[in-house]
């Protein structure tokens, strides 16, 4: 079953339980909840993450009633949304189109701001990094902790925001202006005031996560650990922290602007002859509301390689150790990487070719997007490659890795046609949009983070996941996700609306409208899709609390027989990391070295 | 447990922790004042005017002159520690913060004058600007509503004809009494007012939040954080040093607000 029947030799002799070599604060208070030490910090951006996973999950399917039974009250939950949120809301059980928007826009901005990118970036890298590169600890421990703390409280500014009058935010997770300014004039301090206020803790958080980690990679790797023997993962981690560095302030400028005009009135994203509900805005007007857009994506765009990435590089780490071989071009993969980061910088504007930009300038950004396909291309393909010829280890890990790849595969190629300006006229806006990105994200990085969480699971606890309900969650999951989202493409091409309350329903009722019959019929299924896709993560949640306590234990430090520094030290690693400082002899991925005793040689092996 | 070049420099970088954090921080300060300058040349190729001369472009040199200094004081204060002596530091790190309150103050100073400045709209369509008796700050028709109550109505003094700018106050056009029933609309200078002046005071609040936290930051090292120097001295010339690159930082970025504001 699993390779923990094979105890391999580790570097520190430790099992479960070894002594912490420097005494780590004690408490309860300071141990868990203020702690400096990243293990813990990781943790605890794990935890909030999945909970966020959930929610965000949880506002999806309660959309998708919507979408496939337009107009009628949701089953059990449209009582409660009456209760907590109101009639306004939800008038007899019923989600009405407010709060179908508001579920929408935070849906988007909780599944990305909250729970993938702090799973991929905060848990993982934090937990992951430091030990990959032989560090002690961050290089900055406060400030970690004050990066959590920050990102602890945007999410409760969000969450506040569903119960203040007027509702969440309305306007999308991309929140364009004017619309966003003005979808809620009642209300001095609406969703999206909320909105923007929790994006700038979470901005700021993201900065101090991105600073710390730099500086950590660049100032504490072990001795020996060069940057060619640095584990793909930390590659990955290293550019993504780059990219939120670089690419949050703008949408932090843009948010700042966005909230002096909502709060202060003032009109930097609002045009000259505004009209709201057929009067006038009383503005000074003379604003862009293309200059949101530009700031916005700025961002969107780097953002999407913040959440892929960190995937690549799990996914990465899981491939090598369960082929038991080197990957296959690590340097290509490494300059690969670096390419995606410095050109997702001149891409954003691929989603803004309906905005009427000159035929020049579309051409500069079709041109720069096709070139960042080329080194997602080289990663896809060197990670497929790895495979050949391996002696392949169908465990969890391996298999949500193994499936990242194809996902991931439809999700950059389905990526193609929106990048040319021409065939993204019929696209744009539609579920073709929404399918291209799930893709991406949810059965590709998604995936890769089960992956990570089944692979570093008895590193982190000293137990194992159990592997059979490991394989139900894996095959349940790949075959709905693939049944929400490939369904999407089909209706996008026909041409339904990514933002229709009703799914499209009066819009194909409507005369002389053809076409969304099939569209509508597929609204039904992927919804009993999702709700299934629901249920699939039972096994997980179970598996995950219930291994925790009753899992096996490890027998070894290193229960995957992997390279990389994480296992070389005491399970789970105890604060300050390692027992020796340790010393880095070879690069990070030395499986079956032709004459070695074992099919592996850890990075911390003499030569 | 020790964290590795807290205070020694990695040999191979040859940098301290904090260094590379403070780097790294004003790599992502420069991407937003970056994307803010970048708005407000947007903002302005596609503004049907723009206003000149709302500044005061003395005060404004004024101000540019007193950061500077400070720049060089900080400096100061960091080669002192390197030669070893804690009071030149105190000393200089001193004239730091007080040129910071200074400019502060100048700020503040600059931002008031704007909040008792009005723009008036009366019921027969004619449109003003001008300052209000006794110059309450930042006033709107529901003010004047509330006065109206009470009985009295408020004297406007319109600036001199033809003048959006500054300059002559009142005197040239004749007072005029507003109430609210012969006021459409009335509103101070504030960043509501125009795209110019919301940018300006994005662009320049933003600015001054740096310098009272740079501000902050340096006091506490003058003050209580000084100690540090006893037990650790390397550790906290370090934390000097990082301060002042901030420092900087801050006054660069005060070196490009000051012509685009003021003087273009
Ligand atoms: C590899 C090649 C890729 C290409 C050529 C590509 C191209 C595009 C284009 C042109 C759009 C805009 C479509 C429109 O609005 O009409 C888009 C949307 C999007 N893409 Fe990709 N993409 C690629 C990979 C990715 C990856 C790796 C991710 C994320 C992990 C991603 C996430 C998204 C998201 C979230 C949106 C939708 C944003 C929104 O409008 O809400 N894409 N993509
Ligand atoms: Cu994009």
């Amino acid at each position: 079953m699993t390779a923990t029947t094979h105890p391999g030799s580790t570097a520190t002799a430790h099992a479960a339980g070894g002594h912490a070599p420097h005494a780590g604060p004690t408490g309860f208070l300071w141990k868990y909840v203020f702690s400096t030490d990243h293990k813990v910090i990781g943790i605890q951006y794990g935890l909030t993450a999945l909970v966020f996973l959930l929610l965000g999950y949880g506002l999806m399917a309660l959309m998708r009633w919507q979408l496939a039974y337009p107009g009628q009250p949701i089953p059990v939950f449209g009582e409660l949304l009456l209760r907590a949120l109101g009639p306004d809301m939800a008038d007899r059980g019923i989600m009405t189109p407010d709060l179908y928007n508001s579920f929408g826009a935070m849906h988007g901005t909780i599944m990305v701001f909250l729970a993938v990118v702090p799973l991929a970036f905060g848990a993982f890298g934090n937990y992951v990094v430091p030990l990959q590169i032989g560090a002690p600890d961050m290089a900055f421990p406060k400030i970690n902790m004050a990066s959590y703390w920050c990102y602890f409280a945007g999410g409760v500014v969000m969450l506040v925001s569903f119960f203040i009058p007027g509702g969440a935010a309305k306007s999308g997770w991309t929140s364009y202006s004017p619309l966003a300014t003005v979808a809620d004039l009642a209300h001095r301090f609406d969703g999206q005031t909320f909105w923007l206020m929790g994006m700038v803790l979470l901005i700021t958080s993201s900065l101090l996560g991105s600073v710390n980690f730099i500086a950590t990679i660049i100032q504490l790797r072990a001795k020996g650990m060069g940057w060619l023997r640095l584990p793909f993962f930390v590659w990955a981690q290293f550019v993504t922290a780059f990219l939120l560095l670089l690419a949050f302030p703008p949408l932090e400028a843009a948010g700042i602007m966005q909230l002096m005009d909502n709060l202060l009135g003032t009109s930097f994203f609002l045009p000259t002859g505004l009209v709201v509900s057929g009067r006038p805005l009383d503005v000074s007007g003379g604003g862009s509301p293309l200059l949101w857009q530009h700031l916005f994506w700025f961002l969107g765009h780097p953002e999407v390689y913040v959440l892929i990435l960190p995937a690549m590089g799990i996914v990465a780490e899981v491939l090598a150790n369960n082929t038991r071989k080197p990957l296959f071009g690590y340097k290509s993969l490494v300059y690969s990487a670096l390419a995606i980061g410095f050109l997702s910088f001149i891409v954003w504007a691929h989603h803004m070719y309906l905005t009427g930009m000159g035929t020049k300038i579309s051409t500069f950004f079709q041109t720069t997007t096709m070139m960042i396909s080329i080194p997602s291309v080289i990663i896809l393909t060197a990670l497929f490659i790895s495979l050949w010829g391996g002696s392949i280890r169908f465990n969890t890990p391996m298999l949500f890795a193994l499936a990242f790849l194809p996902m991931f595969g439809i999700g950059g190629l389905t990526g193609l046609p929106l990048g040319f300006s021409a065939t993204d006229i019929q696209l744009h806006d539609t579920y073709y949009v929404i399918g291209h990105f799930h893709y991406v994200v949810a059965p590709g990085t998604i995936f890769a983070l089960f992956a990570g969480i089944y692979y570093w699971f008895p590193k982190a606890t000293g137990r194992m996941m159990n592997e059979y309900w490991g394989r139900v969650h894996f095959v349940l999951s790949f075959i709905f996700m693939n049944l929400v989202f490939l369904p999407m493409f089909v209706q996008g091409l026909e041409g339904m609306s990514r933002r229709r309350d009703d799914g499209g329903a009066t819009y194909a009722a409507g005369e002389g409208v053809y076409g969304l019959s099939l569209a509508l019929k597929l609204n039904v299924g992927i919804s009993h899709a999702a709700w299934l896709l629901g249920v699939a993560q039972v096994p997980f949640m179970i598996n995950l609390f219930w291994s925790l306590w009753r899992g096996p234990k490890v027998v070894s430090d290193n229960p995957w027989q992997a390279t990389t520094l994480e296992w070389a030290t005491p399970t789970p690693p105890p604060h300050g990391n390692f027992t020796h400082r340790p010393v880095v002899y070879r690069g990070p991925y030395d499986y079956s070295l032709p004459g070695s005793p074992t099919d592996y040689a850890p990075q911390n092996l003499p030569a | 447990m020790d964290i590795p070049h807290t205070v020694e420099a990695r040999p191979d970088t040859g940098l301290y922790n904090a260094k590379v954090g403070i780097w790294l921080f004003l790599a992502s300060e420069v991407m937003l004042f970056g994307a803010l300058f970048s708005s407000y040349i947007l903002l302005r190729v596609g503004a049907e005017a723009w206003p000149h001369g709302l500044l005061s472009v003395p005060i404004g040199t004024f101000n540019t002159v007193v950061l500077i200094t400070s720049s060089i004081t900080v400096v100061l204060a960091w080669a002192s520690l390197k030669l070893g002596d804690l009071s030149r530091f105190k000393l200089y790190q001193g004239c730091t913060v007080l040129l910071a309150l200074t400019f502060v103050a100048v700020k503040s100073f600059e931002y008031r004058d704007k909040f008792t400045h009005y723009y008036v709209r009366l019921q027969d369509g004619t449109e003003l600007n001008g300052h209000l008796a006794g110059n309450p700050l930042n006033w709107t028709a529901a003010n004047l509503a509330d006065t109206n109550r009470v009985g009295a109505s408020i004297t406007f003094h319109p600036d001199a004809a033809g003048g959006e700018g500054e300059g002559a106050h009142g005197g040239h056009a004749e007072p005029i009494e507003l109430t609210a029933a012969n006021v459409a609309k009335l509103e101070s200078w504030g960043p509501w007012r125009s795209t110019y002046l919301a940018i300006y005071f994005t662009l320049t609040g933003l600015h001054a939040l740096h310098v009272i936290g740079g501000a902050l930051v340096i006091a506490y090292l003058w003050g209580p954080g000084s100690r540090m120097w006893r037990s650790d001295p390397e550790r906290f010339t370090n934390r000097v040093e990082v301060c002042g690159l901030f420092w900087h930082f801050v006054d660069l970025v005060w070196i490009f607000l000051f012509p685009v504001l003021y003087l273009l």
